[in-house]
């Protein structure tokens, strides 16, 4: 018995949307299982990693700040994946975004007035933008693999950040830590909640998603990076270069991404620290396929993952697992969307010995 | 008047008997009969949409029927795959080829047949075949060397190699020049003669009359007639398959001139691709008001060329491709677009239009600057307009601006993509195979645009296989072979004949008697 993959001829809409409901199910069932694995009460472990962390105030809070990145990296990398650009380096562009932003910051010092942090997120995506111009280059001129370009710069980002923040930016009175000065007030993001650290950059997450939505839906500039994603033949018999859509691509997601390390920098964290993310900028690429490249799924999905980052610190400190758990509900979850997305687009089925000769016989000509 | 006593004396090698296929939308088969006699050449005949591929591709076991019969040589069978279909001795040439351009003739064959046979013994076997049916072939050649004429001689070779009693050809002359179709025929009249059957899909009424002996006519995926197309007229025959009179082009003689000129000035392009061809100093010059047709077998420089005119492939010389008096060589297809150019390329699905989205949003594709976006923003409203018009004027079939592209047939897809570029007001419009695969109410309506468009003053380029319809419409005709054109004549001093001597290439190497040719007919190249 074998089995195969074979293309349905119309794959169902409907299905394309709750692809990423199933995915969530398939992973609770995963969980489940895993937790009773551990000894846990998988009961009592859901409570723990998905109730408890939202049941407050500072919890909802809590949650939408971890969102407020995730969904500012998702909704630029959204853009190009659409184009089939395929940007996997948001997190050094978010780094380079805090190191850009936070870089203003502390040559300012205390100087400066309600313009600093204005500046700071231009510095910041402009940041982000270059970092993702290295790449767009490299393929637009040299066809090199914008996957594996922009994938290992994250690596050269952070250790660029590290080799600031323990050298030159080493804040001189921090007893030798690795770590930059603390950012004065008028560089920090105003908090928007009281007792929560939810602040400023949540509305400005959600700004961005909302000019992202306008610009995805409306303007003939992302009309055409998609054309370019979804048939190159015809991007290019319409005049559509295929250059300027690697390079919208590319920069639109830099940006977004600079821009959420700058609200990392100038919100919670408040300083440059060696890390400035616990992987936001991978986790976007998730919540991008989760949220099915659209602004308001993208907007659900951040909340989801969000959720996830909450629920694995709490189950560290309330069920003493590991923090690796974070990671492995990710890939998971991420696991199942794609299976899913699979049975979507093709049905599995039995090969049985006549079929093979079929598919033989198809081989040979051409069915 | 012999054939229906042939019919009595011998049982046939095939009959269908109220074959049924139904999709979810459309009755594909609808009680289909039909019956082959031994060594008899049956035509199918059809438009596009008619049901024949499917009626095809049921007997070749790729789909099976809903309902009804197949009896082989008297026999109920059940064909349930292709490898049964040729097991039963039933062979198939495919419309598209399906060979593998880096193996050799002998290594393609050898795929397709049961394990164990090849080498020295397959080549012979090869030989032997292709001698025997006047389909010369060398086995140890590689398939990209050859043309696309050598390549269905391979195609048909593997399926001799069977001995199939019933060989199924699907359009197979719409690759072959004139002088290729009579050899082919000559092939297939003597495999008739030894006792094969073969099913002969087409919708060349004159091929069908000069070869068939009966034939069966579909519309809309049932039996319209059966007859025998040499006691029928082309216009009784086409009445049965699209239930009215074929229609022709009004022509008038164009007085009006338009201002869009295109000039291709010695223009070289080595092609990209290893299997592609070089275009060798090619020089073209069209003004507006005209209708200049390229013929010539596809595969000799036809799709290098486009690219080159449209933009998609920019040339290093600037001055080598001039539009409106513009040097454009240099630019891609935008400018190119912006400048009054309007193109139809060959692949509809995913070139002309993108499959997935809907007509509206393929509208915009080429139209946008038809005011169809403000600031960059797309204006809704003004698109779906665009394309409703489009669709009005042009009669496509479609449930409306919003269907996807790939829901549409392929006719009514051509339609639309026609439409949308001549709704645009070009000045030069270049159309690639305007009606190819295309049914023949819809191929009149797309040649009357054509020469409509002529006849307002719009410089027209037509690349076409279909020579009849260059002959019909053109004002002057060049040909291409080999990645060279040659020079145009005027349509009304030449003939099918003359036409496929050139595409054979026999301009090549002989310019200088061309050109006196040329200047002797009192012609002179236009600016």
């Amino acid at each position: 018995m074998r089995l195969r993959l074979e293309a349905r001829p119309e794959p169902s809409r409907l299905m394309a949307w709750l692809s990423p409901l199933f995915a969530v199910a398939a992973t609770l069932v995963v969980g489940f299982v895993l937790f009773a694995g551990l000894g846990k009460n998988p009961l009592e472990a859901f409570d723990v990693f998905f109730i408890k962390p939202v049941e407050n105030l500072y919890g909802v809070g809590e949650l939408l700040l971890k969102a407020s990145p995730l969904m500012l990296c998702a909704i630029g990398l959204a853009a190009g994946y659409r184009a089939n650009v395929w940007n996997i380096g948001a997190e050094g562009q978010l780094t380079l975004g805090a190191l850009c932003g936070g870089g203003v910051a502390l040559a300012l010092q205390d100087g400066g007035g309600a313009w600093v942090l204005p500046l700071m997120l231009v510095a910041g995506a402009a940041g982000g933008m270059a970092w993702a111009a290295i790449p767009a280059w490299l393929k637009t001129r040299f066809n090199a693999n914008e996957i594996l370009v922009s994938l290992m710069l994250v690596y050269v980002a952070t250790l660029l950040l590290s080799l600031l923040v323990h050298g030159p930016w080493r804040d001189p009175e921090g007893f030798n830590f690795p770590q930059s000065r603390m950012f004065a007030d008028v560089a920090l993001l105003p908090n928007l909640l009281p007792e929560t650290r939810l602040n400023l950059g949540f509305l400005l997450a959600l700004a961005v998603v909302a000019v992202a939505w306008l610009f995805m839906r409306r303007s003939l500039v992302s009309f055409q990076m998609r054309v370019a994603g979804l048939a190159p033949d015809a991007a290019n018999y319409a005049g559509i270069s295929a250059r300027r859509t690697v390079w919208l691509g590319m920069l639109i997601g830099g940006a977004t991404a600079g821009i959420a390390g700058v609200n990392e920098a100038a919100g919670p964290i408040g300083q440059l620290l060696p890390a400035m993310s616990p992987g936001y900028g991978f986790a976007a690429i998730i919540v991008a396929f989760v949220g099915r490249l659209h602004p308001f799924g993208i907007l659900l999905a951040s909340l989801l993952m969000s959720l996830l980052y909450l629920g694995g610190e709490a189950a560290q400190i309330n069920l003493a697992l590991p923090s690796a758990v974070t990671g492995l509900f990710q890939g998971t979850l991420l696991f199942f969307l794609l299976a899913a997305d699979v049975l979507i687009n093709f049905r599995l089925r039995v090969a049985r010995p006549a079929a093979i000769g079929a598919v033989r016989a198809a081989a040979g000509e051409g069915i | 008047m012999d054939a229906p006593a042939r019919a009595q004396s011998t049982s046939p090698r095939i009959e269908l008997e109220g074959i049924t296929k139904i999709y979810p939308t459309i009755v594909a088969n609808d009680r289909i009969d039909l019956r082959v006699m031994p060594g008899e050449i049956h035509a199918v005949l059809g438009e596009n949409g008619a049901g024949k591929s499917t009626l095809m591709k049921i007997i070749y076991g790729v789909l099976r029927p809903d309902a009804g019969t197949i009896r082989w040589n008297c026999n109920a069978v059940a064909i349930a795959s292709p490898a049964r279909a040729r097991a039963l001795g039933i062979g198939m040439v495919f419309q598209h080829f399906s060979l593998f351009e880096t193996l050799t003739v002998s290594e393609n064959i050898a795929l397709a047949l049961e394990a164990g046979v090849a080498g020295a013994a397959l080549d012979a076997r090869i030989r032997d075949v292709s001698e025997r049916y006047g389909l010369p072939l060398d086995p140890r050649r590689h398939v990209h060397s050859m043309s696309v004429g050598e390549r269905q001689r391979v195609e048909i070779v593997r399926c001799l190699l069977q001995q199939p009693q019933l060989l199924i050809m699907d359009e197979p002359t719409s690759v072959l020049t004139p002088q290729a179709v009579e050899k082919l025929f000559a092939t297939l009249r003597r495999l008739s003669s030894e006792g094969c059957s073969i099913l002969y899909i087409s919708h060349k009424l004159d091929e069908i009359r000069a070869l068939c002996q009966r034939a069966t006519v579909l519309r809309a995926g049932r039996v319209t007639g059966e007859c025998d197309p040499r006691e029928e007229t082309s216009s009784g025959l086409a009445r049965m398959m699209i239930g009215g009179e074929l229609p022709h082009p009004r022509h008038r003689q164009s007085t009006t001139r338009g201002d869009g000129t295109l000039v291709v000035r010695a223009l070289s392009l080595p092609a990209d691709d290893p299997f592609g061809t070089d275009l060798i100093d090619i020089d073209l010059s069209l003004r507006g008001g005209e209708i200049v047709g390229i013929a010539g077998v596809s595969g000799n420089g036809q799709k290098e060329l486009l690219a080159a005119l449209s933009g998609e492939h920019p040339v290093a010389e600037a001055k080598a491709v001039v539009l409106n008096g513009i040097a454009v060589g240099r630019q891609g297809a935008a400018v190119r677009r912006a400048l009054g150019l309007a193109f139809v390329p060959e692949e509809r699905l995913g070139r002309g239009a993108v499959p997935q989205m809907s007509l509206s949003d393929n509208a915009l594709l080429t139209a946008h600057r038809q005011e169809l976006t403000a600031h960059g923003f797309i204006r809704p409203d003004a698109v779906r307009a665009f394309a409703q018009a489009t669709i009005a004027r042009f009669n496509v079939q479609a449930s409306g601006p919003g269907a996807s592209a790939r829901s549409l047939s392929g006719g009514n897809l051509q339609k639309f993509i026609v439409g949308r570029e001549i709704l645009q007001g070009p000045r030069v419009l270049i159309a690639a195979q305007p009606t190819w695969g295309v049914d023949v109410g819809a191929a009149a309506m797309i040649r009357q645009a054509l020469v409509d468009l002529r006849d307002e003053g719009v410089a027209v380029l037509v690349i076409s296989e279909e020579l009849d319809e260059l002959l019909e419409i053109c004002d002057r005709l060049a040909v291409m072979a080999r990645g060279r054109l040659s020079p145009p004549k005027l349509t009304r001093e030449t003939n099918a004949a003359d036409i496929g001597l050139l595409m054979s290439g026999s301009f090549i190497g002989a310019q200088g008697v061309a050109r006196a040719d040329l200047s002797s007919a009192g012609m002179t190249d236009a600016p």
